[in-house]
């Protein structure tokens, strides 16, 4: 008669088969794929190792993992370009982190007005979705004749790259929060200050967080091309005038570098995720 | 009770702007919720039961018509009428004693007060000890026990529920059936719920507003005492099966197929 005993009946019926699998699953796959990740990148060094010893290759094309690793101390202790690969390496967090910091004090604001109110959305929205799709690069050079090639340009730049998926983020979760959500706050007496504070901005933090690691992602990728181009430090700096040198050991021990931080920032922010929004894939 | 006025709703009509038919969701209604009573509308879906509690909430402005509380007439969402929704509409950020204090803290009360009322709520509700649980790995029974909590902590005027145990299995439907009615004894609020399970209209009502759709209307309106028994002390399984409580079961079914050819539990 009732719905839920019309799901009673429905559940009787639904095929078995699918069952076993999906309980199995969830305790066997994170375990087996971590091992299975770590497995490719030991077989993947193993090769490199291989390959350079045998003398396959030249180091000029290819160094050696042990002369990667040498230099690795020799920059860390002595420098490269004038700068230990710390002071590139924290050239280039700096860059990111202002610009992240930055980002997200402006983003999110935008974003919750985009989700907001149709006005704002209307004057915001099409100047973020014009920009959005140029890469970066393409308007370095308007920024570099505008604020000249300081730290501001590349700051600017990476800020720009960040902005768009964070404010994009923040809107769509602003505009996907629970409807009666909203309406209980509602019918327990809250203000319009206190809704957008106390239950949209927190119900719209899981797509804030992932815009963020998008952006992030987008940033980084900014930052390394940027330094490429105009910087005397930065890890992009680095990787680009060893190569100018054909100091090819430089130059791997920067992409290994860069591919770290990276791997670094995004796990980051997953366990920052977790931490910050557990019910996250546990309600509905 | 001295300090309760009625909520009166006055020829109340709600046409949805842009809905493709020329059908009102809601055609004329007219409704009180004194004090003390329990309203049950009771309906198949698309019949404007939750049109009607929405305008009550005031989340819908009415066409027609207008309601009023006392003499304040109702234009918005206001603390003085708690309502529960069928999915929890908790707030999983917060713990389960933060999100019945919510109200309270949305109004200013300071933390240990608020906090003294939503442990007393939670106990009210068989909740007691789970005041530091994630609302999100609580069963589905629970997260409605907390929503109750939560509208009853901010102690509003009316009490409005939309088919509050609709996603609940049986057994826990009627234990929550058994608990409102021990709770609207206890607190003598006035509450309007609205459901489209025949039984437990019938256990609950003390007014029981029966709907149709097409357009949505009030076809017949009985005044009953069955709940009344079971908050009086008698057993639930004794009112069940007293041969007039399946009368009237059997003669409300009969009034809703008699309205339209509906299919089964829709
Ligand atoms: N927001 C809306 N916009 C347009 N039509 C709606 C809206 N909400 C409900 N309706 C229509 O109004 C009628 C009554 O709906 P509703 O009040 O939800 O009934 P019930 O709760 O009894 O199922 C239905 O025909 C439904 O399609
Ligand atoms: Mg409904």
């Amino acid at each position: 008669m009732t719905t839920s005993e019309l799901s009673l009946d429905e559940a009787i019926f639904t095929p078995p088969e699918p069952a076993p699998h999906q309980v199995v699953t969830p305790t066997a796959k994170p375990t087996t794929t971590l091992r299975i990740s770590l497995a490719t990148l030991g077989v993947l060094l193993a090769l490199w190792w291989a390959i350079t010893t045998a003398g396959l290759i030249q180091p000029l094309f290819l160094p050696s993992p042990q002369a990667v690793l040498a230099k690795l101390w020799l920059t860390a202790t002595k420098g490269y370009m004038d700068a230990t690969l710390w002071q590139h390496l924290g050239a280039s967090l700096f860059r990111i982190v202002t610009a992240l910091l930055a980002a997200v004090l402006f983003a999110v604001p935008v974003g919750l007005a985009i989700g907001l109110s149709r006005k704002a959305r209307g004057v915001l929205d099409p100047l973020i979705e014009f920009y959005r799709p140029i890469p970066p690069l393409a308007y370095l050079p308007l920024i570099v004749i505008w604020f000249g090639i300081g730290e501001l340009s590349k700051i600017l730049l990476i800020y720009l790259a960040i902005f768009a998926p964070i404010a994009i983020s923040t809107a769509t979760g602003v505009r996907n929060v629970d409807p009666s959500r909203v309406r209980a706050a509602q019918s327990l007496g809250a203000s319009r200050w206190q809704l957008i504070a106390q239950v949209v901005l927190p119900s719209a933090l899981p797509d804030i967080l992932t815009g963020i690691r998008i952006g992030l992602g987008a940033g980084w990728s900014t930052l390394v091309a940027a330094e490429l181009v105009a910087a005397t430090r930065g890890l992009g700096f680095m990787v680009q005038s060893a190569a100018q040198f054909l100091v090819t050991d430089v130059v791997v021990l920067g992409i290994v570098v860069i591919a770290l931080i990276a791997f670094t920032l995004e796990l980051g922010l997953r366990a920052l995720q977790r931490r910050l929004v557990p019910w996250q894939g546990q309600m509905h | 009770m001295p300090n309760s006025p009625s909520l009166i709703v006055d020829h109340l009509s709600i046409r949805y702007p842009g809905s493709g038919s020329n059908e009102a969701a809601l055609h004329d209604v007219s409704l009180r919720i004194d004090a003390d009573n329990l309203v049950v509308a009771l309906g198949p879906s698309g019949c404007g039961k939750t049109s009607l509690l929405n305008a009550i909430a005031g989340f819908v402005t009415p066409t027609f018509g207008r309601i009023t509380l006392g003499d304040r007439d109702i234009d918005g969402p206001g603390a003085e009428r708690g309502v529960v929704f069928q999915d929890d509409a908790l707030l999983p950020w917060l713990n389960v004693l933060d999100n019945v204090a919510f109200g309270l803290k949305l109004r200013g009360a300071p933390k240990h007060e608020r906090e003294a009322r939503a442990r007393a709520v939670l106990a009210q509700v068989d909740l007691a000890g789970f005041e530091q649980h994630r609302v999100w790995e609580l069963s589905g029974g629970m997260r409605q026990r907390v929503g109750l909590a939560r509208a009853l902590a901010a102690d509003p005027q009316v009490l409005l529920m939309d088919e509050p145990f609709g996603a609940l299995d049986a057994f826990t439907r009627e234990q929550m059936q058994e608990l409102l009615l021990r709770l609207w004894q206890q607190t003598g609020k006035r509450v309007l719920l609205i459901t489209h399970d025949i039984e437990e209209a019938v256990f609950l009502a003390t007014d029981l507003v029966l709907m149709s759709p097409r357009p949505g209307r009030i076809v017949e309106r009985l005044s009953l005492h069955f709940g009344r028994r079971y908050a009086a002390g008698e057993p639930a399984r004794s009112i069940k099966s007293d041969p007039q409580f399946i009368e009237t079961r059997e003669h409300v079914l009969r009034r809703v197929f008699a309205n339209r050819s509906v299919s089964a539990g829709s």
